[in-house]
């Protein structure tokens, strides 16, 4: 039975109450224009030329959106590739070692992506 | 004796146990989407960090994504895409607490479906259509 203090904190079992659940929510919604964003961005240079892609990509405007993107789009990886393990894996070694190659994972495309648009960006 | 308690247990119906029905295999589907555009994520990255590496560096990601598996692969990657997009949407309309009942989420499963299927080939005409055809 829940003590009025346990429902006041509301964290539950895991002690981390909802937040994975909203910022998998939250993500989600960020990622729904982001994403209409990077279809719409690689549909209009396809065929394009080295320089017109890089130049296109270090516009303030698109690399911020492609910063965004990646960012939410690594958070949003990141809960769901866990929650799929947590779900089907159950042994004890193998869940936690995929539970951080999930985070090694996301935190390895989400870095390089960013390095590369910042590098773009600055142009070095 | 730990082993008979955990034969002897109730174990809750996983599955293969269910009639297939197009709900769940939406939910199935909407996964297995998730799961594979992580792999989707990782060539974003390799082509966003070939840009950054320069034209030999590109040229050589372009002709990957120029080969038959290329364009394959990422056409695969569009349906994906759209298709957990579409799919996500549904699911933050039912956060808010409409669209759960039977009739709406038989047209939610079917729209999912066919709205994937139509963006990802206008997706793929508009873009060889820019590139000059085929």
């Amino acid at each position: 039975m829940a003590t009025p203090l346990k429902r006041i904190r509301g964290l539950g079992a895991a002690h981390h109450g909802t937040e994975t659940f909203w910022r998998q929510r939250l993500t989600a919604v960020a990622n729904v224009p982001l994403v209409i964003f990077l279809i719409w961005f690689v549909v209009s240079h396809a065929g394009a030329s080295y320089d017109k892609v890089r130049e296109c990509l270090a516009n303030p405007v698109v690399a911020v959106l492609m910063l965004a993107l990646i960012w939410s789009a690594a958070i949003h990886m990141r809960i769901g590739l866990r929650e799929i393990i947590e779900d089907y894996v159950h042994t004890k070694m193998c869940k936690t070692v995929s539970l951080m190659a999930v985070t090694f994972f996301a935190a390895l495309v989400g870095l390089a992506s960013t390095l590369a648009i910042l590098k773009i960006s600055f142009g070095s | 004796m730990t082993n008979k308690l955990e034969a002897e247990r109730p174990l809750s119906p996983h599955l293969q146990i269910y009639r297939p029905m197009l709900t769940m295999m939406m939910s199935i589907a909407h996964r297995i989407t998730g799961a594979s555009l992580a792999i989707g994520f990782a060539l974003l990255a390799w082509w966003l960090v070939a840009v950054s590496m320069g034209p030999e560096h590109y040229e050589c990601v372009q002709s990957f994504f120029g080969s038959f598996i290329g364009r394959a692969l990422l056409f695969a990657f569009t349906w994906a895409l759209i298709h957990h997009m579409l799919g996500g949407i549904r699911h933050l309309i039912w956060d808010t607490g409409t669209g759960l009942d039977k009739g709406t989420i038989e047209v939610f499963a079917w729209a999912t479906i066919i709205g994937s299927i139509l963006l990802t080939v206008l997706v793929w005409v508009i873009g060889y259509h820019r590139m000059g055809g085929l």
